[in-house]
């Protein structure tokens, strides 16, 4: 009986003793933490895609808690009425930015665009885009190894295996940016979202004078200047042998993709307009609401 | 016999044109010159379209000091300033000239006599570098004249030239050093006037048993002039590597340079252009190929014109044969893929390789087995392993805690795995990240 | 121009050294020991080792095509290596059930739950005989006498060397009269397990891992000569109490341990420095166990230990940087 209350009372005291210990310490390293952090982490998305230039949600709430006012600092994860929650928190007025999301410059699918050469090295954009001009005769398209799709934490952007080129799915789009910087050759932009979701850009972004960009490419741009006289709104400017549409004074009015001679302006979810004629229907975009299914076909 | 100490593989030499002796190809139809056949600045164009040139005539000068003018090979008239796909994989900025005979720059010396004294001043010997467009011809094409005005503060004390030749297939420095032995010792004296020391050591690698011999006959009457045969290991044509086979210095990690130790590494073809450049007035117009591969009917060395188009060179080798997978510009280790033949040839192209297709694919790759045998081959004491799976995390902070700015690039690593990773592709791009990182904070700084 | 060229960075050319050569390798190198034991042991080691590939190569197949759905991995050789050398270390009258789950957990839990060949930290095959060896102590260590060629699992059991040598330390001096000759014990003549028995046998093995640049001399050479110096120190204090090092180099899985489970490529650290270190540890480890633990053999103990630290090695043993030394 004795060795069992031996047995007992030490690892009691034992406990009790490093109960005491661990009690201690507790109270003397406390850290005292704005409670008001902890509510604006639990109202982030949490995936920590570093796309509001802090490392991670956490240090996002803290910046919020600690800065005078919410300039530059947002969450495009988040939509409006979430920032407005933090902001309430805060207490600083949050600027209302417009919804944006990624787009895919490029249409150079293997159709579009014959590869000449075949790459077999590592599998990414970056190690790729470092050594050559690719496997194609268009040295600033899509290299098709998915660094975008890697770089995505929201499972928004997927390779079309038919096209070699990524596919956005824009409600899953969360305009963070991780996929425009993941790409080595500045494909992927973010624009405007606009009014159910629809868009007018210039699928291209190669610079290379229009015959050897043609060549290379069925659908590029070859800086024929023709969009730009079309558009009535100076929205768009051509630069080194290559048109941009500004998409902040873009009315979507859809004048220049009719003028493009290559079809390399696209518009994107906007219903069918009376065709023309039935060869440009083929490049005319469908109708869409909004259905992923669609919009891959279609890119 | 010496050699360096850490790592090295021996890869199957197939020396395919050893002992052909150098001939002499036609001129080509057009000559295309890009503008960056150097490192540093491009080159800027000093002729325009419908000028006449000739043979030697600068078309493009220096675009600052780290750069080097460019001058035409052939005579005829430029058609246009464009750009080519040049042996990078891009597309760059280039002078084409339509040729029309073989006219050449009336103060150019064509006769094939030697030009033993040189009476020129250390500084009218570096300007007649410089404005001759004499770059490195081991591959990496630094101007030569930066390489001979090192820093103030180092002692140089030797001179070394590298004669290693250690990339399989390549044989252009081996012919040239059996058919010009005697300008090559012109032009390391010349050389050693440049850097005002007496002692110049030319590295050869053992198994070009006849050029040692030549050259230690042709050097035992002169003094300061040393060859030194070096045990066959790969990468021992690396500078550093050489440095540390001859001298046993080892060049501490970047910024530092191999002045800082005492030398001055210079590849034998520079040694043969800058005789050429201050004896004969010659400016860099040619250069030797090696044109080979396993299934090329005549794997051969070419003296060709610098802008001649690479497809020139195959036909003369017997074409391209049917089974080519892979064509590079360089040697099978460190050199560059050619997207096609049009290509023309640099300064830098020391070798036209054609790889038969079953050579050329990479095999599939699989896990890491943690075999440590890219530790034991890399020559500058990395852990490409690590490296490479740090670059493919986007860890560049673990990529530069280990040294990754020492990485020479040499493929020992990923021509020794036996998972058949793609090692070196990796560790290129975390260099590149990390050599950007570095930049921006000493900016900031 | 008709074909279509790769491009790919430089090297353009590989050595044409692959995961399988490596392995065939080891196996090859296995050979004389497995034909030493053949010897020693007759029928027993046959049926073994034989249960012992086939149900490693089954599991293997099995979780590649049914549970991770990958392609097969069966070609690189790796798995049959693991069934040799979990064979090697299992007695040779062991039930064949016992096998079969020794290589279920070797090649499941010591190898594909971490996902396959590569990133396993701990030997496979150690791991399969740990199991056996904490699960069924008794069968585990009670190893057959030599020469019964057509016994198998009624063979007549006897004490092992290190049986011997713990029972010395332990204070029956009279076992030491017991022991076998020299000759015996580098040659095989003994009991033991199966692979461990002829230290000739390994040492040939050596020679092939050595020649065919399969492994270096670190980690080998290291292991044995930390339990050379660490044995030798005692035998010097109290020859009596304790044996000279030669029958500890000789005995039990040490030869087997330092050259074939301890070398595994993916257990073992990267760089020279490691290696000697990791080496040491393992040398230090095993005479620990074998004087001073409950069971007779430390080897395979002392390994899966060392390998839980390979990690930790790599990170402090980084080999040496060219011009480190000139900074």
């Amino acid at each position: 009986m004795s060795f069992l209350l031996t047995a007992v009372l030490v690892l009691g005291l034992t406990g009790l003793l490093l109960g005491l210990v661990l009690y201690a310490v507790s109270r003397k390293f406390k850290v005292e933490e704005d409670p008001r952090v902890g509510q604006i982490t639990e109202l982030l998305p949490g995936a920590n895609c570093g796309g509001c230039g802090f490392p991670g949600c956490a240090a996002f709430a803290e910046a919020c808690v600690k800065s005078e006012s919410m300039d530059g600092i947002k969450c495009s994860v988040c939509k409006s009425e979430v920032m407005q929650q933090i902001a309430a928190i805060t207490g600083h007025a949050v600027e209302v930015g417009v919804a944006k999301v990624a787009v895919v410059r490029c249409a150079g699918s293997c159709a579009n665009r014959p590869r000449i050469n075949l790459y077999d090295g590592a599998k990414s954009c970056a190690a790729a885009a470092l050594m050559n001009g690719g496997e194609t005769g268009c040295f600033f398209g899509c290299l098709g190894c998915g660094d975008c799709v890697r770089a995505c934490k929201f499972d928004a952007i997927h390779m079309n295996p038919e096209t070699g080129i990524p596919v956005v799915e824009q409600d899953k789009c969360t305009a963070c940016g991780a996929c425009a910087k993941a790409c080595p050759r500045m494909i992927i932009e973010l624009r405007n979202k606009n009014k159910l979701d629809r868009r007018v850009f210039v699928s291209c972004v190669n610079k290379d004078k229009g015959p050897v960009a043609k060549k290379a490419c069925s659908v590029a741009c070859i800086g024929c200047g023709k969009c730009v006289k079309a558009c009535p709104f100076e929205a768009i400017t051509l630069d080194s042998n290559l048109a941009y549409i500004d998409f902040e004074k873009c009315r979507l009015c859809r004048k220049c993709v009719d003028e493009c001679p290559q079809h390399t302006i696209q518009a994107v979810n906007f219903p069918p307009k009376k065709m023309a004629s039935p060869s440009e229907s083929q490049q005319q975009v469908p109708a869409s609401e909004n259905s992923v299914e669609q919009l891959k076909a279609e890119i | 016999m010496n050699t360096f100490k850490i790592g090295g593989v021996h890869p199957e030499p197939n020396k395919l044109s050893a002992g052909k002796k150098i001939e002499t190809l036609a001129l080509p139809n057009q000559a295309v010159f890009p503008l960056s056949q150097h490192i540093g600045a491009p080159a800027v164009p000093c002729v325009q379209k419908g000028d006449q040139v000739l043979v030697g005539t600068r078309i493009a000068d220096a675009g600052g000091f780290m750069s080097s003018p460019i001058h035409s090979s052939v005579s005829g008239k430029v058609s246009r300033i464009d750009s080519v796909v040049d042996a990078s994989g891009f597309r760059k900025p280039a002078i084409f000239i339509d040729v029309d005979g073989d006219e050449w720059e009336p103060d150019i010396d064509r006769t094939d006599t030697l030009a033993l004294l040189c009476t020129l001043s250390r500084e009218e010997i570096l300007d007649r570098i410089r404005n001759a467009g004499v770059v490195g011809m081991g591959g990496a094409c630094f101007p030569t004249h930066v390489k001979l005005s090192p820093p103030k503060d180092c002692n140089i004390d030797v001179l070394i030239v590298n004669a290693v030749e250690c990339e399989p297939y390549l044989t252009s420095d081996h012919m040239l050093m059996l058919e010009h032995s005697d300008e090559i010792i012109v032009g390391v004296r010349i050389l050693l006037k440049v850097l005002g020391i007496d002692r110049a050591v030319i590295g050869i690698e053992e198994n070009k048993a006849d050029a040692i011999q030549l050259m230690q006959s042709k050097t035992s009457m002169v003094s300061g002039i040393e060859i030194m045969p070096l045990k066959m290991k790969y990468p021992q044509g690396g500078e550093k590597q050489l440095i540390e086979a001859v001298t046993g210095r080892q060049v501490p990690p970047p910024p530092a340079l191999p002045a800082n130790v005492g030398c001055v590494v210079q590849n034998v073809g520079t040694v043969f252009a800058v005789y050429e450049a201050v004896q004969k007035k010659k400016p860099l117009i040619e250069r030797i190929v090696t044109v080979t591969g396993k299934s090329v009917k005549n794997p051969c060395n070419l003296k060709v014109r610098l802008g001649t188009p690479v497809s020139q060179l195959i036909e003369y080798a017997g074409g391209m044969p049917e089974d080519t997978g892979k064509l590079i510009s360089g040697g099978p280790m460190m050199g560059r893929p050619l997207l096609d033949d049009k290509a023309p040839v640099v300064k830098g192209t020391s070798g036209i390789l054609m790889i038969p297709e079953a050579d050329a694919v990479r095999r599939a790759e699989r896990n890491c087995i943690r075999c440590a045998k890219c530790v034991q081959a890399c020559p500058m004491g990395l852990e490409p392993y690590l490296l490479a799976t740090a670059s493919e995390a986007g860890d560049w902070a673990t990529a530069e805690e280990n040294w990754i700015m020492s990485c020479i690039e040499c493929g020992c690593c990923q021509s020794t795995c036996p998972s058949r990773r793609p090692l070196l592709d990796w560790v290129r791009l975390a260099k590149n990240r990390v050599g950007g990182i570095i930049r921006a904070r000493n900016t900031k700084k | 121009m008709a074909q279509k060229l790769y491009i790919t960075t430089s090297p353009h050319v590989h050595c044409g050294d692959t995961i399988e050569r490596n392995m065939r390798t080891v196996i090859w190198a296995l050979v004389p020991a497995f034909i030493a034991s053949v010897i020693v042991f007759g029928a027993g080691a046959l049926i073994v080792t034989a249960t012992s590939v086939a149900s490693c190569l089954f599991f293997e197949w099995f979780i590649t095509r049914f549970l991770l759905k990958r392609p097969s991995t069966l070609s690189d050789g790796s798995a049959i290596i693991t069934g040799i050398l979990l064979a090697f270390n299992l007695p040779s009258n062991i039930p064949l059930y016992m096998i079969v789950m020794g290589a279920l957990v070797a090649i499941g839990i010591g190898k594909m739950v971490f996902g396959g060949l590569g990133n396993n930290p701990f030997n496979p095959a150690l791991v399969g005989r740990v199991f056996l060896l904490i699960s069924f102590p008794a069968r585990m260590t009670s190893w057959p006498v030599p020469h019964q060629m057509a016994a198998y699992a009624d063979a007549v059991t006897g004490a092992t060397p290190l049986n011997l040598i713990g029972q010395i330390v332990g204070g029956n001096t009279a076992a030491a009269d017991q022991l076998p000759g020299l000759k015996d014990l580098f040659l095989g003549n003994i009991g033991g397990c199966l692979g461990e028995v002829s230290a000739l046998a390994l040492l040939i093995g050596f020679v092939i891992l050595l020649w065919r640049k399969v492994i270096t001399w670190h980690i080998p050479v290291t292991i044995l000569a930390t339990v050379t110096v660490l044995t030798g120190i005692m035998w010097l204090i109290n020859p009596v109490l304790y044996v000279n090092p030669l029958y500890h180099l000789c005995a039990g899985g040490l030869m087997l341990g330092a050259i074939f489970m301890a070398t595994d490529y993916v257990t073992s650290p990267m760089t020279a420095k490691g290696m000697v270190w990791y080496g040491i540890g393992i040398g230090i480890l095993t005479v620990i166990i074998r004087y001073f633990g409950s069971y007779p053999e430390g080897m395979s103990f002392a390994i899966l230990i060392m390998n839980a630290v390979v990690p930790l090695i790599n990170n402090w043993c980084k080999p040496k940087r060219f011009g480190e030394a000139a900074k």
